[in-house]
């Protein structure tokens, strides 16, 4: 890629600190780009740093307790040096977010239609009657039926499909150069998250959107991101572009992944690959490598020494005995 | 064909209809028996209250030559023709001024409960939307005002007056709600900070008053309002007892449940329905609003909905 990208996160870094209990390091070093226009996944299970990741770019973390380092870049501005209020001046407009649930991230008691509009007078700078007429028309495009209509609904009226294209109608509202999405569709049953994910790819095509999925779904990832970044414990142990890293996961852990999604092509009766173990067994990346007991590559060398990322051929791995490219 | 498409419609005009959740509250308390009924005690209440002077027969500082006849010491004349109720201590017309206090006691109990709970409101929404040591203050001396009794607070309040009056009575009970009804919407509005909602609206770089104003405090006052309701029935109680203790409007012409009461004591072995009636009074209406209070706050609370 040379075109220079619009966010550039270098070596994040979240820390908890909570008084009377050990500090619990959240995001261990994480940097990834994401340039205009593309789609990028970051994918990994409970507990691995997703949302915290997401929340630090937003700033979102609260002020207290937290100790965030590192630098994340919007655009050549560090977004970790800006006073609160620049941040607020930027969120929404250069970047926005959509949360995992799409009833409780609405505001209960007031009707979608002027949850759309706020956004849209806001950083839009509408006025009433042209705000209202943007939001029939947001909401048409994220495929809500009747939408003028739709807009004096309340959230809880709405079925779950209906109210995470709200959210997403609401987070396209400001035109965001760069949007997250934290799990956008867990919630949802599966050909609803098939809708979802279509129509967001859709609208990043067309606006040209910078978009981070965050998901544990590689089922997701799969359908719509171009690069993959694959987090364990805080800290990307591979990524790669999405056909490499399919074709050819070299970290047993994305390998482990992989093969836990059932195929179609996998003979019948043939037992599903589970990872063994959860992150809650595992150790630090300190002097060893933090998947090393759930690793079926197991070495001596994983139990003493962390292992580097190191990247080759647009590859970046962090494994001392990664799964040999031919495999599988 | 045509109907069909015309029902359809119909169907969909009727799902699209809004209907926030305060309304689909409503719709719960019109079926719930206990509302019902607090709702009537309560409506009647206000009713005879707003019309008092107009359903009167009499006036309430009035005496009457037919009642003062027949009083003297040990005596008070009961119910006679044109005095349904009888006499008061003093000659006039019981009925009336248990009419007339009905007016007193709704004005104290809803300007008393209306005051406490705009400061509380004030008090609490800074609290709980900037948190921090502005929080930590306002929580520190609303802890002091709710670590004395409510009654003893009111009655200290109501005593620092140089002279007593109806004024005094309505601040006192405003100050014993202030720390109630702060302290319970900074709780809630702590606990929509955190909220997804909120979160979500931060996200999108909505302005901070409108975080606190719009998306925050609608949310958080829910369980406010129906403190206030049950509020209002310790407010009356309070008003009251005040009145009782002679902490009140010294104006013996002045109708007011508590001032009777304790103007009734007395006479309690010569005519005990001078005390009677006006305790009565207090009780049905104190209850009416906490069944009306409680009721609310069965219909409001998310968990029971369904
Ligand atoms: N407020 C907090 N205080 C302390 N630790 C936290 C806090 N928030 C998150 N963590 C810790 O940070 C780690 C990463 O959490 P995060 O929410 O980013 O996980 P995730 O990858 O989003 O998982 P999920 O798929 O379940 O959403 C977890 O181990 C969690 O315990
Ligand atoms: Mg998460």
């Amino acid at each position: 890629m040379t075109t220079h990208p619009l966010l550039k996160v270098r070596d994040l870094r979240v820390v908890f600190r909570r008084r009377g209990e050990p500090d619990t390091v959240a995001v261990d070093g994480v940097s990834f780009d994401v340039a205009a226009g593309q789609v990028i996944g970051l994918v990994g299970e409970s507990g691995c740093g997703k949302s915290v990741t997401s929340m630090a770019v937003m700033r979102l973390l609260p002020a207290r307790g937290v100790e965030i380092s590192g630098s994340i870049e919007l655009d050549g501005v560090e977004l970790l040096a800006l006073s609160d209020s620049e941040m607020r001046e930027r969120r929404g407009r250069d970047v926005s977010m959509i949360f995992q649930d799409p009833l409780s991230s609405l505001n209960p008691v007031i009707p979608i239609g002027l949850q759309i509009t706020e956004v849209l007078r806001r950083h839009r700078g509408m006025g009433k009657a042209q705000a209202r007429a943007e939001a029939v028309e947001l909401l048409d495009r994220v495929g809500i039926p009747e939408p003028r209509r739709r807009l004096d609904t309340y959230p809880h009226q709405l079925s779950g499909g209906m109210r995470q294209r709200a959210l997403i109608a609401i987070a396209l509202a400001c035109r965001p150069r760069l949007l997250i999405a934290d799990e956008p569709t867990t919630a949802l049953d599966v050909t609803i998250q098939a809708q979802i994910l279509g129509l967001l790819s859709d609208l990043v095509r067309e606006t040209g959107t910078a978009l981070v999925m965050i998901t544990h779904d590689l089922g997701i990832v799969a359908g719509m991101c171009e690069t993959v970044n694959v987090l364990y414990g805080g800290r990307i142990v591979e990524r790669a572009q999405r056909h490499r890293l399919f074709g050819t996961p070299r970290h047993p852990y994305t390998h482990g992944l992989l093969r836990s999604i059932p195929r179609l092509d996998s003979p019948p009766g043939e037992k599903l690959a589970a990872i063994s173990g959860s992150m809650a067994d595992n150790l630090p990346w300190a002097h060893s490598c933090a998947f090393a007991p759930r690793c079926p590559r197991v070495l001596e060398t994983c139990l003493d020494i962390t292992p580097d990322a190191e990247t080759s051929g647009g590859r970046l791995l962090r494994c001392h005995n990664p799964v040999p490219a031919s495999a599988e | 064909m045509t109907t069909f498409t015309a029902r359809r419609k119909a169907r969909i005009d009727e799902l699209a209809g809004g209907r926030s959740l305060t309304s689909e509250a409503f719709r719960r308390l019109r079926r719930d028996p206990v509302a019902i009924t607090g709702a009537v005690v309560v409506g009647l209440f206000v009713v005879v209250a707003a019309l008092a002077p107009l359903l009167a027969p009499h006036g309430a500082a009035e005496t009457f030559v037919e009642l003062k006849r027949d009083l003297r010491p040990g005596t008070i004349p009961g119910p006679m023709e044109g005095f349904p109720l009888g006499s008061d201590q003093l000659g006039r017309d019981f009925l009336s001024r248990m009419l007339l206090a009905s007016q007193q006691t709704l004005l104290v109990g809803v300007l008393a409960t209306v005051i406490g709970l705009a400061v509380g409101v004030v008090i609490g929404t800074i609290a709980g939307a900037f948190g921090g040591w502005v929080d930590t203050l306002l929580m520190r001396l609303t802890d002091v005002l709710l670590a004395v009794p409510h009654l003893l607070l009111a009655i200290s309040v109501a005593a620092l007056a140089a002279n007593p009056s109806q004024t005094t009575v309505i601040i006192a009970v405003a100050i014993v709600g202030v720390p109630i009804f702060a302290r319970l919407l900074r709780g809630s509005m702590l606990a929509q900070r955190e909220s997804d909602h909120v979160v979500a609206v931060t996200a999108l770089g909505v302005r901070r008053s409108a975080v606190v104003l719009r998306h925050m405090l609608p949310n958080a006052i829910g369980p406010v309002i129906v403190q206030a309701t049950l509020t209002l029935a310790t407010a009356i109680l309070d008003a009251a007892a005040l009145s009782f203790l002679g902490l009140g409007d010294a104006d013996p012409g002045r109708a007011e449940w508590g001032l009777m009461l304790a103007q009734a004591q007395a006479y309690l072995d010569v005519r005990p329905a001078l005390a009677f009636f006006p305790a009565v009074a207090i009780i049905v209406v104190a209850l009416g609003f906490t069944l009306l209070g409680e009721s609310l706050r069965e219909a409001l609370d998310p968990k029971g909905s369904r």
